[in-house]
């Protein structure tokens, strides 16, 4: 049984355009994902296609301005505000994209001891910097004397403290060096091996790949395909959905092939199927309504075409 | 017009030497990869020959002759950064940001993916993929020679950077333009370039 699930995920921001007149923007649409204990799902996409949002909806970490709709589900039962409040940190971890999550006026020891659970806070957090090759003197430190490298290496050992059963990773591995970045994402790998269940968000399809057990590919807000991780290989034949294919031919160490056009904003989203302006293989069919997400070969799809 | 580095050292302030001695050519129409782990100065080697900044010691040549740093006119060596949202000015319309320098053709802006209704907005109204197809299009002046990729597609999806990258390398053939890319992306590096120089090699 999934750990997590996410059905059917919206999210909209309420702006003021001038004076009181206010204006409602969907960045996520019909969002479906879910997660199982014991698995990496990787989430990958173009930016802007709303993977941090879904990260911060889950955590219930929205700004205030934020609508959403659908439901969120935490070993299956819906996962209310009250609920995330209690939970999130304690068994729901994220990983954060920026390092301006730490407290700057706070050391970082200390910050990442306030996440231990178990009796020896200051003995776990020495255990985990150790790991994370940060030296002794580093706990003493305030944020604002590390480097980026460090910085996140401390947001990876906060979370990995936690004893958390879902670890949301968003966008952990910029600005590291490769040996960092195999060793923080075998640590995700292990704590899913250990029954954790590890979203992680990435635009580096590269680590995904190494790691990841399936792939759900966003596009403009919504989730179009989720693969497993296996279908991501030779020409993307075996991918289900044309974005994703193009996303796999983009790729340097693939064909280095685009196609044209970008990802339609927020405010001007197609009235169908949201990929089809650049798909190749849009009928007028494509235009008439949204795809819903369908099962075929062993993962699942949004596109009416795909085979 | 090669672009030419002769024993150039810099450090900032009195801190530890950045390098030294570094001699490094490239020649119109090349593509050369920069590499090396963080911190060892590749986007300081870069704003040096952008003429960002000016070395301690040795110079930079173009065809034989220095570039003065701060000569007036079209720097024939252009900088494209990392952060988009960093290069452009937060005040003007997009309009503006593009045609600062130059006056980018329609063709180029087809190149590139910049839509005609992206120009007046606001920079914080667009994507960071959206506004580094604006941050090229502005170095790509007619007087452009070299042009600096400092990890210019690192923070794009692969459709974006592959779009990117196929308008400026048909751009740089057409031109004989050189370019230097620097990127920790071992594939994309592979892709592009004809010669890679690591930058332990670079600092002896």
């Amino acid at each position: 049984m999934p750990i997590l699930e996410v059905e059917n995920l919206s999210v909209s921001f309420k702006k003021y355009t001038r004076g009181f007149k206010q204006t409602k923007s969907t960045v996520i649409t019909s969002l479906d994902v879910t997660v199982e204990a014991g698995e990496i799902l990787a989430v990958v996409g173009a930016s802007g296609s709303g993977k941090s949002l879904l990260a911060h909806a889950i955590l219930g970490i929205l700004p205030s301005n934020a609508i959403t709709s659908g439901v969120i589900k935490y070993g299956g039962e819906e996962l209310t505000p009250a609920r995330q409040s209690v939970l999130s940190g304690k068994e729901l971890a994220l990983i954060p994209q920026s390092v301006n999550y730490l407290d700057p006026l706070m050391r970082v020891g200390s910050q990442v001891r306030t996440s231990v659970k178990k009796e020896n806070a200051i003995a776990a957090q020495r255990e985990v910097f150790q790991r994370y090759h940060l030296n002794a003197g580093v706990e003493k430190m305030y944020p604002f004397q590390l480097s980026g490298g460090m910085a996140r290496r401390t947001l990876l050992a906060t979370a990995m403290v936690s004893g958390a059963r879902v670890i949301i990773a968003d966008e952990p591995t910029p600005g590291l060096d490769s040996v960092v970045i195999v060793e923080a994402l075998n640590h995700l790998k292990e704590s899913a091996v250990n029954g954790c269940a590890v979203m992680l968000i990435t635009h580096d399809i590269e680590s995904a790949l190494q790691v990841a057990d399936r792939i759900a590919v966003f596009y403009a807000g919504t989730t179009v395909e989720i693969s497993p991780v296996e279908h991501f290989n030779g020409n993307g034949e075996q991918l289900r959905h044309p974005y994703s294919k193009a996303l796999w031919r983009a790729l340097p160490q693939n064909d280095f092939i685009p196609i044209k056009g970008s990802q339609p904003r927020p405010s001007q989203l197609p009235s169908g199927c949201l990929f089809a302006p650049r798909c190749e293989m849009a009928t007028p069919d494509c235009e008439q309504e949204r795809p819903a997400m369908r099962n075929l070969r062993n993962g699942m799809v949004r596109c009416i075409h795909a085979t | 017009m090669q672009l030419r580095t002769q024993n150039i050292a810099f450090r900032y302030g009195k801190e530890p030497w950045l390098f030294k001695n570094v001699n490094f050519t490239v020649d119109p129409g090349e593509i050369v990869g920069l590499v090396g782990p963080s911190g060892y100065g590749k986007t300081t080697f870069c704003r040096i020959l952008a003429g960002y900044e000016v070395p301690n010691k040795g110079s930079v040549t173009l065809n034989g002759r220095p570039i003065k740093s701060k000569r007036k006119g079209y720097h024939p060596v252009q900088l494209v950064f990392q952060h988009p949202e960093k290069a452009i000015n937060p005040r003007w319309k997009m309009g503006k940001v593009l045609n600062e320098g130059w006056q980018p053709d329609q063709q180029l802006l087809d190149a590139l993916g910049i839509e005609e209704e992206w120009l007046t907005r606001f920079p914080n109204e667009l994507s960071g993929g959206e506004l580094q197809r604006f941050c090229v299009a502005r170095a790509l002046g007619p007087d452009t020679r070299y042009l600096i990729a400092d990890e210019m597609t690192t923070m794009l999806d692969a459709i974006t950077q592959a779009q990117i990258w196929k308008a400026v390398l048909k751009i740089a053939e057409q031109r004989e333009m050189g370019i230097i890319v620097v990127s920790h992306e071992v594939n994309l590096i592979q892709q592009l370039c004809h010669r890679v120089i690591e930058i332990d090699h670079l600092n002896t």
